[in-house]
């Protein structure tokens, strides 16, 4: 029943979808005032989703065998985080749990949006219902999470160990309401471009959207950088892996539209720049939903390859993405001028700033697409990794972090002051750290002694705007782009020295034999099997040590049943300078053991810098939504004096 | 500046970023792409020595071998109709075994395949296309053969 009261669920939800659809276009030809069924439509279909996939995971949390998703990607032995987790750990449920995100996206809409023309509201709730029915037409037609097998199974296959992770909890649901999230603004485009209202007071109420989907994706991105880390015991941070980049692409145009909405709130330029960048946001989100989901890659994150997926997914897309721009291309030339400005100035700090990320942002694209496009057109087989990526996008996002230095420091339409004196003391610190590296360590490669020596300027840079007032009398909305600043500076610091000084042992020890990594002297004392839930695994004793104190570490070689698997856990100890990462291998014949390990030095300021990019704009959303509730209340207060 | 000559140049400039971002783009995909060859194709001189590539085939039964620090193995890739050594340093992944499909990038250097990376099977039921191809290709010449 649960699974059928779900499937129903879905199908109203669908249906009201379509409703609104219908109600859009009636808005629109007549001007009738449709906001209120629109809102309330909006909001029925959110809760109906939110059913569905609540009926999901109940029927996951349950194992009820006789549901075919289930059977597939559950086992009865699963812990039980992982069996509620693994609702959203294969293809029809992430999808589900996609469209949840879509509908609750617009339920927001509907509830919180009091800033937005009503005209451009119902076009904008219109807009969001006609892409939640794309997607709810994909579930029930081709990915249906609901379906019964005949006869209902007596164990499930169980779930892909590498999922099997606290990660699973929270890493794919923040990720989803970071792509999902900026739907809000791709519908916001859509409807101010259809009545033709796109102005500053759109860019305002469009600003908290873009800034909460930003914030998730922010630290959607670092957990999931950091669970590739530990997992998959490689001690890389970052694979360039096409998945990788189909999250980092829709947040690079939404670092782009994040800045380029200031200009249209502020001055109201930029119009058509910014509505253009509010749709590739979100399309590059179904570009990436594609991507991952169609089966055209192969990684731990396409859970099934069915062709006809991929075509519907691909058709959407399409869809979407080409009625948006032809739209886009209808209004776009018909806006009105915005206001203009000088050379020198901070709106041409945030073209520039728009410009590079652009860039970059074609970069990663071009370059994650081209193995698709290759094999369609030749057949040939190609991959593009690291060594594209980091020649191609580093240099240029190193300028962009010099730049970031200085946007801030520029005043609104003409720059009159001497901004370039303040940079004094963050240049120097910058060439001092050049130095240094160049003292400390003559051979490493340029890229990350220039990330250094940047990283080391932006720390100083950033904080800058704080400097020279009273820091707490700035707005917290200037407080949270510091933040978000000098995160950038912490976490390329933190890659840099990633890149310059780690130190890997990869060698084969018998008990009470001795490895050196970096400072570090570790004895490999034993290995005994041990035991969990749904695994049983051999555990080997290292001791570490470096001159004094001593530190236990345990990687694991792990064997899972339910799918037959094997995994590497590795063991990593934490310090206030570093990490020491340690896996275990293979035995051989005589008793010995492979080990690898690293010492990265710093390497914990990657994600720190990511928590604080997204601590940053944490501070600056809740700065403008406290802004907008006292203009209201004022605007409120002054009306009833008026009227008393 | 007028806002019509205003618009007029921030047109352009996006339009030359675009452009400077597919130059830059091809300009890092010429020499850094990496393209996917199976021994066959290196046996017929489809690939430049010394340039960061992909094989893929599977490891030939019996070709395994480890020296004496632990941690090199030795191996030969064959796709059925070609074969080549490789040599890898590091620990080999979970299912990488004998008779298992793998694909390792590296470089090819005096005849011998240099792997910096091998991936194989994330677990028994995913197979990277690349190589379910080629079991598929190796199965159908099987068949044919019978």
């Amino acid at each position: 029943m649960i699974a059928e009261a779900g499937l129903a669920a879905l199908w109203l939800a669908a249906g009201l979808a379509a409703f609104q659809f219908i109600l859009m276009i009636g808005a629109l030809r007549s001007e009738v005032g449709l906001v209120r069924p629109m809102r309330s439509i909006a909001v029925v279909q959110g809760v109906l989703t939110a059913i569905a996939f609540a009926m999901l995971v109940l029927v996951f949390a349950t194992t009820d065998l006789s549901v075919a998703l289930v059977y597939e990607n559950s086992h009865s032995a699963k812990p039980f985080i992982y069996k509620v987790a693994g609702t959203w750990g294969n293809h029809e449920g992430s999808m589900l749990l996609w469209v949840t995100i879509l509908a609750a996206a617009g339920a927001c809409l509907a509830l919180f949006s009091r800033r937005t023309s009503e005209q451009t509201l119902v076009a904008a709730l219109g807009s969001q219902a006609v892409l939640a029915l794309g997607f709810y037409a994909f579930l029930l037609i081709a990915s249906n999470p609901f379906a019964r097998l005949k006869r209902p199974a007596l164990e499930g296959l169980g779930l892909n160990p590498l999922l099997q992770d606290p990660g699973l909890a929270f890493h794919p649901p923040t990720l989803y309401i970071g792509y999902v999230g900026l739907s809000i603004a791709f519908s916001l485009a859509v409807g101010a471009l259809l009545t033709d209202q796109v102005d500053n007071k759109l860019a305002q109420a469009m600003r908290p959207w873009v800034l909460a989907a930003w914030i998730f994706l922010t630290l959607g991105i670092t957990a999931g950088s950091y669970w590739a880390y530990y997992e998959l015991g490689w001690g890389g941070f970052w694979f360039w892996d096409p998945v990788e980049n189909a999250s980092l692409m829709p947040w690079l145009a939404a670092t782009a539209l994040l800045h380029s909405i200031n200009v249209l709130a502020a001055r109201g330029a930029l119009k058509a720049w910014t509505m253009m960048l509010a749709v590739i946001a979100f399309s590059m989100s179904m570009v990436g939903t594609f991507l991952v989901r169609s089966g055209v890659l192969t990684s731990v994150h396409a859970f099934a390859i069915d062709p006809e997926r991929g075509t519907f997914l691909l058709a959407l897309l399409a869809i979407y993405v080409g009625a948006a721009f032809v739209l886009f291309a209808l209004r776009g030339a018909t806006l009105k001028e915005g206001a203009p400005f000088e050379l020198v100035s901070r709106e041409t700090g945030l073209v520039i700033n728009n410009l590079l990320l652009s860039v970059i942002l074609g970069i990663v694209f071009v370059g994650t697409l081209y193995p698709l496009f290759v094999e369609a057109v030749s057949g040939g087989k190609l991959s593009v990794g690291a060594p594209y990526f980091d020649a191609v996008a580093g240099p240029l996002a190193l300028v962009l972090a010099v730049l970031v230095g200085v946007g801030p420091l520029l005043s609104w339409r003409r720059e009159r002051r001497p901004v370039f004196k303040q940079l004094t003391i963050p240049g120097l610190l910058g060439v001092t750290a050049l130095v240094i590296t160049f003292i400390v360590a003559p051979m490493i490669a340029i890229l990350p002694r220039l990330g250094m020596t940047v990283a080391a300027y932006l720390l100083a840079a950033s904080i800058l705007p704080l400097v020279g007032r009273n820091p707490l009398r700035a707005p917290l909305a200037t407080w949270g782009m510091v933040i978000a600043h000098f995160g950038i500076a912490v976490s390329l610091a933190g890659m840099a020295m990633n890149a310059a000084f780690t130190e890997e042992r990869l060698g084969v020890a018998r008990p009470g034999d001795r490895l050196n990594v970096g400072p570090w002297t570790v004895e490999f004392a034993d290995v005994t099997p041990t035991a969990g839930k749904n695994w049983t695994a051999l555990e080997a004793k290292l001791r570490a040590t470096r001159g004094q104190g001593l530190v236990i570490l345990n990687p694991q070689t792990r064997f899972y049943s339910d799918p037959p698997t094997e995994t590497n856990e590795a063991a990593i100890e934490t310090f206030w300078n570093g990490q020491l990462y340690t896996v275990i291998g293979k035995s051989d014949e005589n008793g010995g053991w492979q080990l690898r390990l690293w010492w990265k030095p710093f390497v914990t300021l990657i994600w720190a810098g990511g928590a604080l990019i997204g601590l940053g704009g944490a501070l600056a959303l809740i700065g403008r939504l406290w802004r907008l509730r006292r203009r209201r209340r004022e605007s409120a207060g002054w009306r009833q004096e008026r009227y008393a | 500046m007028k806002p019509k000559n205003q618009r007029l140049v921030l047109v352009s400039v996006a339009i030359v970023a675009v452009l400077a971002a597919v130059l830059l783009a091809m300009w890092g995909l010429k020499d850094k792409a990496a393209y996917f060859y199976t021994p066959a194709d290196i046996a017929a001189g489809k690939a430049v020595t010394g340039r960061t590539m992909r094989l893929g085939g599977m490891v030939e039964q019996h070709s395994l071998q480890r020296d004496p620090d632990g941690v090199t193995v030795r191996f030969i890739v064959t796709d059925g109709k070609a074969r080549l050594p490789v040599t890898y340093r590091g620990i080999t992944p979970d299912l990488f075994r004998e008779g298992s499909g793998v694909v390792a990038e590296g470089q090819l250097q005096s005849g011998q395949f240099v792997a910096s990376t091998i991936l194989a099977k994330h677990d028994e039921r995913y197979m990277p296309p690349e190589l379910g191809n080629l079991a598929a290709e190796h199965k159908a010449g099987k068949t044919l053969e019978k």
